[in-house]
């Protein structure tokens, strides 16, 4: 029997793996797709909050505050991209001051350092490209970016060095009470264990639902988002938020901390939790609001655009508690979970950790190396690198000049890449302006290769998103 | 690592012809830099023929057209590095270079000449709704996949774009075996050649749909199906919406030439071509660094591209050499109605002795114009063109002395008749 399963490999799952791992005892991660970060936690923001916005004395801002305050070391320790640039609450409306000063006598009861509200002559100082309505703005130095997908697998690939395992393509099915536990029934097999951590992200309340008598909802609230290429990536240096007013909800526009810039999202409430298309509507609402805070935004720079679906309870509130014995439930994970997500990892680790009785692990290896790119090293690091591996040398994706050595560490590390899109958020081959055009079919006889399937065996993401029918001239259906 | 006087950044058509024209120039120290692991660039997957035509009086294909010019290459001795990255250019002309064998090092040669070629518009930039599934690809990806490993990207194929490389897949898809069921072009006119219309969609029985765009994208894993729609002054018409089953959907909406490199070296560039504001001798606006090519402004045949590499090739031998001389004040060249660029946008007299090539793309399509070169108010060229489209480039080739001193200003443009 298992000590814990947790259902769900987004980055409140691998965190919570991470920090379940510094115990002794035996854990796993269910996982619907085929690679962690797949749902919510690689469609979104890529913010860490300052926690300055969620309401005071709930959950959502004592673990936005606590995760941003910890932030700093955790990606120190998992060796991934973080940097505090700022952030900015552009106030675009003078009747909206009442607002602007509620937001930062919040931020100041959530104990946020540093805020400031700033006018006009010192914003532009700051960002010259803020809109000519700017009036004030809320200043946050410690808000931060980083990239949603380097973390969530920086976490599993921590938690699988200090030994937890990883079942992927494994949608739960089925939770049933045993003695002492649970049994996990999955497409994968079934699995007994003491404890359940559920951290399903948008499906959150089926899990939970299949074991507890009150029924919980979740309602998947889809965002849009244009992501626009370099180029434009300094056109603003701070994220630049829109003060909630009497128009509703603006949209953000932030650098990334690869250097693109992102716009982006708006909120709809949608049916299906699957359903990550983006509208002409959505995009057209995004683009137009772009517009309020930041002026001169070349979204005809836009490389991409993309939808993902915000974890969203009725009742706005991270649920993150023991539901019924030996089933702890971390649901409503919404925005600012990507933030929250190091404080809610410990937090759900202590209460399993209490549960179980579990002692400390005194081989937990609290770091982890990041694949390093030989663009970031100096000449001579990087003459040794290639001296020791030429795949470093090989240039594979030209637009983020990835190489053929980082792609392969990427398909063998564990848990590694197994598709295109699970190269591409571990690398990023495939992210920059050409979108894989030139490097796609490379990719893919990488990952033939290395995998050692045939070529017609890769996909895009798994399931069914194979990426060639077969052979030319083959009939539909034969056999290659 | 030695140095060289010439380095040429990408071994495609315009590198192998740039590099070949500036060896005939006297130049004997050149390095060709390319990032695949042979020469010949994008020619090598195009295996259809009709390369060739103007340069070689023949129809080859793309692998046998660049094979003329590796040859050449190799007989003249002219050194190249396959699988070398360049992720970095200076203002000062100092290369950083990434090598699986050699390592990385750095060059600092007297002379540049930039064919990096272009690169594809994805989906992302056209902004189609919907979702992201397998089974989109760009139409040159998909050439890749057919014609270089021999596989097949799906069965039932609808094509956005007319562009040439759609058009040919449109036919190379079919040969092998897929149903193309339609070619929708958002423009009320085509973006590829009248011979690529009729040899490749119109002898197989593809329809072109033209001011019909895709609007929305079905199928969370594998793609199922495209809505199309009709377009009415950029917009779709509600109404004409028609939903096609298709397991694929190629992209021929249009190549970028592909800059990263020169906007980091500081290369000024045109907001029209997305290439290098260039002069005649198509140096850039650092001198020494030249460019030609699909970098420059995306070509319709590899035989333009080619004559106009040759030229930079020289151009950069002269620089090299020091024989390049200006006898006045640049010479901006504007662009009249009708008229979308020019390749080069100035002149710097004295640099070109002889003959001026202008090269040009009109903004639509036109019928019976005659297309005109003044200097000041006096008009230096003018013919008589039956159509003119913005898919089909015009070239324009004028006699060009340095006597022509005192002109301040050329303007191109289309007058009716």
């Amino acid at each position: 029997m298992l000590d814990a399963v947790i259902i769900g490999g987004g980055v409140c799952g691998c965190a919570i793996a991470r920090e379940l791992s510094r115990k002794k005892g035996k854990f796993l991660v269910v996982e619907k797709e085929e690679d962690v970060c797949c749902g919510t936690s690689k469609a979104n923001s890529g913010i860490v909050h300052a926690g300055f916005d969620a309401k005071h004395g709930t959950l959502m801002a004592k673990l936005n505050c606590l995760g941003s305050q910890k932030m700093p070391r955790l990606c120190r320790e998992l060796d991934i991209p973080f940097r505090q640039n700022g952030s900015l609450v552009v106030m675009v409306d003078p009747q909206d001051r009442p607002r602007l000063q509620a937001l930062y006598e919040n931020g100041l009861a959530n104990g946020v350092p540093g805020l400031q509200i700033l006018e006009r002559d010192a914003l532009l100082k700051m960002e010259p490209n803020l809109s000519d309505q700017a009036v004030a703005a809320l200043y946050a130095p410690t808000g931060g970016i980083i990239c949603p997908f380097t973390l969530t697998i920086a976490l599993a690939e921590n938690a699988a060095q200090n030994g937890v395992k990883f079942w992927f393509s494994a949608p739960v099915t089925n939770l049933t009470p045993i003695p002492g536990g649970w049994r996990v029934e999955t497409d994968k097999g079934s699995v007994d264990t003491r404890v359940v951590v559920n951290a399903a992200g948008v499906r959150a309340d089926e899990i939970h639902n299949l074991a507890c008598p009150d029924k919980m909802t979740i309602v998947p609230r889809r965002g849009e988002y244009f992501l626009l290429d370099k180029q434009a990536g300094r056109h603003v240096s701070h994220t630049i938020f829109q003060l909630p007013g009497a128009l509703g909800k603006g949209v953000l526009v932030t650098p990334t901390v690869h250097g693109n810039l992102l716009v982006g999202p708006n909120a709809a409430d949608v049916e299906e939790k699957d359903d990550v298309a983006t509208t002409r509507e959505g995009l057209a609402e995004v683009r137009m609001k772009s517009s309020t805070a930041v002026k001169n935004l070349p979204l005809n720079l836009a490389i991409t655009s993309f939808s993902g679906l915000r974890a969203h309870r009725p009742e706005h509130e991270f649920y993150i508690r023991e539901s019924v014995p030996g089933l702890i439930d971390c649901a409503g994970i919404e925005s600012p979970g990507l933030s929250a997500a190091p404080a809610i990892g410990e937090m759900v680790a202590e209460m399993v950790t209490n549960l179980l009785r579990l002692e400390e692990n005194p081989g937990f290896y609290p770091t982890r190396r990041g694949i390093q790119s030989p663009l970031s090293l100096s000449p001579e690091e990087r003459q040794a690198l290639i001296r020791g591996n030429p795949a470093y040398g090989r240039l594979i994706c030209r637009c983020e000049t990835v190489t053929e050595g980082e792609i392969v560490e990427a398909i063998h590390r564990t848990p590694g890449a197994r598709s295109l899109d699970g190269v591409k958020r571990r690398v990023r081959a495939g992210m920059g302006r050409c979108q894989g055009g030139f490097c796609a079919p490379k990719v893919m006889e990488i990952l033939a290769r290395e995998l050692g399937v045939p070529l017609e065996a890769v996909t895009k993401s798994g399931g069914e998103s194979r990426l060639l029918e077969g052979q030319n001239k083959q009939c539909k259906g034969a056999k290659p | 690592m030695k140095n060289y006087d010439l380095v040429v950044i990408g071994g495609g058509p315009a590198g192998l012809a740039a590099a070949i024209a500036a060896r005939q120039a006297g130049i004997a120290s050149i390095l060709i830099l390319e990032r695949d692991s042979r020469l010949g660039g994008i020619l090598n997957q195009c295996i259809h023929n009709g390369f060739g035509l103007h340069t070689f009086q023949e129809e080859l294909t793309g692998p046998e057209y660049a094979a003329r010019f590796v040859s050449q290459v190799k007989e003249l001795g002219i050194a190249y590095l396959c699988n070398a990255m360049v992720p970095d250019l200076s203002p000062e002309k100092v290369l950083t270079v990434i090598h699986p064998e050699q390592g990385t090092f750095s060059l600092n040669p007297k002379a540049v000449i930039l064919a990096m070629g272009c690169r594809e518009r994805p989906r992302g930039a056209l902004n189609i709704p919907g979702f992201r599934p397998a089974g989109i690809y760009t139409a040159g990806t998909a050439q890749y996949l057919v014609n270089i490993e021999g596989k097949l990207p799906g069965r039932e194929c609808v094509i956005l774009g007319s562009g040439d490389i759609g058009l040919i897949m449109a036919r190379r898809m079919t040969l092998e075996g897929a149903t193309v069921k339609l070619v929708a072009e958002l423009m009320p006119y085509s973006g590829g050649l009248k011979r690529n219309i009729v040899q490749c969609l119109e002898d197989f029985g593809i329809p072109l749909k033209l001011s019909h765009t895709v609007v929305n994208i079905h199928g969370k894993e594998r793609l199922t199906g495209v809505t199309i729609a009709r377009v009415e002054k950029g917009i779709p018409v509600p109404g004409t919406e028609e939903y096609y089953a298709c397991d694929t959907l190629l992209l021929s909406c249009g190549l970028i030439p592909e800059n990263e490199l020169s906007r980091g070296a500081g290369v000024e560039l045109s907001p029209v071509t997305n290439g290098p504001v260039v002069d005649d001798s198509l140096e850039t606006s650092i001198p020494g660094v030249f460019a030609a090519g699909n970098v420059l402004h995306v070509h319709d045949l590899v035989d333009c591209v080619s004559q106009e590499a040759a030229a930079a090739g020289k151009s950069a031998a002269r620089y090299i050499l020091e024989t390049q001389t200006q006898t006045g004040p640049e010479i901006p060249v504007t662009c009249g109605p009708g008229v979308r660029y020019t390749v080069p946008q100035r002149i710097c007299p004295g640099a070109a002795e002889g003959e001026l090539t202008l090269r040009l793309r009109v903004d639509g399509v036109y019928r019976n114009r005659r297309l005109t070169v003044l200097a000041g108010d006096a008009p230096i060229y003018s013919k008589k063109r039956r159509a003119l489209a913005p898919g089909e480039m015009e070239t324009i080739r004028l006699p060009w002395n340095s006597m022509q001193v005192g002109i301040r200003e050329l303007r191109v443009l289309l007058e009716e008749i």
